[in-house]
C-alpha cells in the first residue's frame, strides 16, 4: 500500500522536480549560507514595505506602526493641499534626466578620448584625476563648496575680484543652482562612469578597426561607425537603471550642498529631501510616509514600464 | 588599444587631430576635477589672519600649521571620531564583503535549484521598497538604533547590488571546481572558503573597497542615529565642524580659547584634509583590481 502511494507520487512529478522539502535537505548547506542576507533582506526591505500603512494612519506612539489609529487618504490630501509636491516631483525629475544625459555625454566622451590617447603616462594620471571627487563624501564636497564659493572668503569671488568683476552671492541666487548641482554631480561620477565605458571598449575587436583603416577610415569616422555604436549596449543598461531611479533624488547632493537654505527651495528641493525634512524636523510621520509612498510607486511603475518597453524591442537590454 | 598601432611611425593627420583634442578636453577635466582638492589643502596651511584678510587663497602666500595643530591640540573628539569611522569601516567592510561573496556563491552554483527564485527575491527590493518613513520606524522604535553603533554598521552591510557583482563574478568560475570538490565530500561552505574566495581576488578588492567607502565616508546614518557627541563618526564631524556656529562652540570648548581667537576658517579646511585623507591614499593600492572588478560589475546579473 505505502509503496503503490510513493510510486503514484513520483508519477504525479514532472521528473527533475523533486519535492521541496528533498531539495531543501540536499542543500541545507546552502540555504544556511543564504540566510543571513534573506534576514536581512526581510527585515530591512521587506518588513518596511509592510510599514507602508503609516502613510494611511495618523501615528501615535502608543499604537506604533501597526496599531495607529486608520485615517484613510487624509495624509495625502495633507500632502496636495501642501503644494509642494508638483515641485518637488518636477524637480527631481528634471535634475535626474539632466544627470542622466550628460552624464552619458560626458563618461561615452571621456571613455573615448581617454582611448584614443596615445600618452600612456598622461592617460593614467589624468584618469586617477578624474576618479578623486567619487572618494569624497558629500561633506567634503559641501566643504569644497564652501571654500569657493563663500561669499566672503570664496576662491571664486576672489578670482572675480582680481578680474575687476564684483563679487557673487551663490546663496542669494536660486538661478545658478541647476548648474552648479548638475556640475558638481557630473565632477563627481564622471571618473567613476567612463570606466565602464572604456572596459568595453577594450573588450572590442581589434580587427574591426584594422579593416576600416585598410578601407580608408579615418580616426573620427572609426569612433563614429565603429566605437560608439559598440558603445550603445552598456549604454542602454545604465540608461535603464538610471530612468528606474528617475524619481528617486541623490540626497547627499541635494543636503550637503544647499543646506537648509528656505530661498533655495524652489529650485532645489527634491523628493527626498522633501520626505526627509516632514520626517525629521517635522516629525510629521503621516504625511511624511505618504510622500514616501508616492515616490516609490512612482519608482515602481516607471521601473516596470521602462523594462517592459525594452523587453519588446530587444529583450537583451532588458534588467530581469 | 588602439593607441599602440601608431608607435614607430607618423601619425596621420586625423589621428593627431583627435589626440589633440583628447588631451586639451581630458588635460582640462583631469585639472577640474583635481584643483578643489589642491585649494583646500592649500587654504588648511594658511594662517588664519591671512584668510579672514585676502579669504581663500588661490596660490600659497603664507605658510602655517596651526590649524592642524589645533585639529591635535585638543584631539579627544576627532581622535575618537577617528576610531569609531576606522573601527566601523573595517568591520562593516569585512562583514559586507563576507555575506555578499557568499549569497553570490550560492546564487551562482548551477546545481542549486532555487537559484532563480531567490535571486528575485533580492533584486525586487531594489525595484520596490516601502520609503525612508517605515525603514527608519522601524530601526528607531522596534531595532533601538538610537545611539548604538549597530545603527551605523548594519544599514549598510548588505547591497544587493554588490551581491549581483560577486555572482556575475562566480559565474565565471567554472562549476567544475565546485562540483569535483563536492565529489570528494567537502561541504558548500568550505568549497566557498577554501576554493572559491582565493579565486575572486579582484572580486573582493572591488568589493572591499565599494564597502570601506560608503562606510568611511558615511555621515546619513550617524545623522539619523547618533546624538552623542563621543560617538560621531569623523564625515557627520566635519559637517558639523562646516556648521560655523557649531565649530565655534566645539572648538571654544575643547581648547579654552576666547571665541574670536579660535581659527576656524583655517580648521574647516584642516579637517576635511583630516577626513579625506586615508581613504584616497588607499585608491593606488587598489586601482588595478579595482578596474578589473568595475568591468564585471558592468556584466548584468
Amino acid at each position: 500500500m505505502k509503496k503503490g502511494k510513493e510510486t503514484l507520487a513520483v508519477t504525479a512529478k514532472k521528473p527533475g522536480r523533486p519535492s521541496i522539502l528533498k531539495t531543501a535537505r540536499k542543500h541545507w548547506m546552502l540555504l544556511l549560507m543564504l540566510l543571513p542576507a534573506i534576514l536581512y533582506v526581510v527585515v530591512f526591505s521587506y518588513i518596511p514595505m509592510t510599514g507602508i500603512v503609516l502613510a494611511f494612519e495618523n501615528y501615535q506612539y502608543e499604537g506604533g506602526i501597526y496599531g495607529s489609529p486608520w485615517i484613510g487618504l487624509q495624509n495625502f490630501k495633507a500632502l496636495l493641499v501642501s503644494g509642494k509636491l508638483g515641485m518637488v516631483t518636477r524637480n527631481t525629475l528634471l535634475y535626474n534626466i539632466a544627470f542622466l544625459l550628460l552624464g552619458i555625454v560626458f563618461e561615452m566622451g571621456s571613455a573615448i578620448l581617454l582611448n584614443e590617447l596615445v600618452g600612456k603616462k598622461f592617460k593614467k594620471l589624468s584618469q586617477s584625476f578624474m576618479f578623486l571627487p567619487y572618494f569624497i563624501s558629500w561633506v567634503v564636497a559641501g566643504a569644497i563648496m564652501y571654500n569657493i564659493f563663500n561669499y566672503e572668503r570664496g576662491v571664486f569671488n576672489h578670482v572675480l575680484n582680481m578680474l575687476g568683476a564684483s563679487s557673487f552671492d551663490l546663496y542669494n541666487t536660486p538661478g545658478a543652482w541647476p548648474f552648479i548641482l548638475i556640475f558638481l554631480k557630473i565632477w563627481k561620477q564622471t571618473g567613476y562612469g567612463s570606466v565602464v565605458y572604456l572596459a568595453a571598449i577594450s573588450g572590442l575587436d581589434q580587427e574591426m578597426f584594422e579593416a576600416a583603416s585598410i578601407d580608408g577610415a579615418n580616426a573620427w569616422q572609426k569612433i563614429r561607425h565603429i566605437t560608439i555604436p559598440s558603445l550603445i549596449p552598456t549604454m542602454m543598461i545604465l540608461l535603464l537603471m538610471g530612468i528606474g531611479n528617475i524619481f528617486r533624488g541623490d540626497f547627499g547632493l541635494f543636503y550637503q550642498t544647499v543646506k537648509s537654505s528656505a530661498l533655495l527651495q524652489p529650485v532645489t528641493d527634491v523628493i527626498d529631501t522633501y520626505v526627509f525634512r516632514l520626517l525629521i524636523n517635522n516629525s510629521d510621520i503621516g504625511v511624511s510616509a505618504a510622500a514616501g509612498l508616492y515616490q516609490s510607486i512612482l519608482c515602481f511603475v516607471t521601473i516596470t514600464i521602462c523594462n517592459k518597453l525594452v523587453k519588446k524591442i530587444d529583450p537583451d537590454y532588458a534588467l530581469y | 588599444m588602439t593607441g599602440k598601432k601608431h608607435h614607430g611611425r607618423k601619425m596621420s593627420k586625423d589621428t593627431l587631430a583627435v589626440n589633440i583634442l583628447g588631451y586639451v578636453l581630458i588635460g582640462l577635466f583631469a585639472l577640474i576635477c583635481v584643483v578643489p582638492f589642491y585649494l583646500i589643502i592649500v587654504a588648511s596651511f594658511t594662517p588664519e589672519a591671512s584668510l579672514i584678510r585676502n579669504g581663500y587663497p588661490l596660490i600659497p602666500t603664507e605658510f602655517s600649521i596651526e590649524s592642524y595643530l589645533l585639529c591635535l591640540k585638543n584631539p579627544v573628539s576627532i581622535l575618537k571620531a577617528y576610531g569609531t569611522t576606522i573601527g566601523v569601516t573595517v568591520v562593516g567592510t569585512a562583514c559586507a564583503v563576507f555575506i555578499a561573496t557568499m549569497t553570490g556563491y550560492v546564487l551562482s552554483r548551477k546545481d542549486f535549484p532555487w537559484r532563480n527564485q531567490f535571486s528575485f527575491f533580492f533584486f525586487f527590493t531594489t525595484l520596490f521598497s516601502g520609503g525612508l518613513v517605515p525603514w527608519y520606524m522601524l530601526c528607531v522604535r522596534y531595532l533601538n538604533f538610537k545611539n548604538s553603533y549597530i545603527g551605523i554598521l548594519l544599514p549598510l552591510m548588505f547591497s544587493v547590488w554588490n551581491m549581483i557583482i560577486a555572482k556575475s563574478f562566480m559565474n565565471g568560475i567554472p562549476s567544475a571546481i565546485s562540483e569535483s570538490a563536492k565529489m570528494d565530500g567537502a561541504n558548500d561552505f568550505v568549497i566557498f572558503i577554501r576554493l572559491i574566495l582565493p579565486l575572486s581576488k579582484p572580486l573582493l578588492a572591488t568589493l572591499s573597497l565599494f564597502s570601506a567607502l560608503a562606510y568611511w565616508n558615511d555621515w546619513y546614518n550617524c545623522m539619523l542615529f547618533i546624538t552623542d557627541e563621543n560617538m560621531f563618526t569623523l564625515q557627520y564631524y566635519l559637517q558639523r565642524m562646516l556648521g560655523s556656529a557649531e565649530a565655534m562652540r566645539i572648538v571654544a570648548e575643547k581648547s579654552g580659547m576666547a571665541l574670536p581667537s579660535v581659527p576656524l576658517e583655517s580648521m574647516k579646511m584642516a579637517m576635511t584634509v583630516i577626513a579625506t585623507g586615508p581613504i584616497v591614499l588607499l585608491y593606488p593600492f587598489v586601482q588595478k583590481y579595482f578596474v578589473k572588478g568595475l568591468t564585471i560589475g558592468a556584466v548584468k546579473g
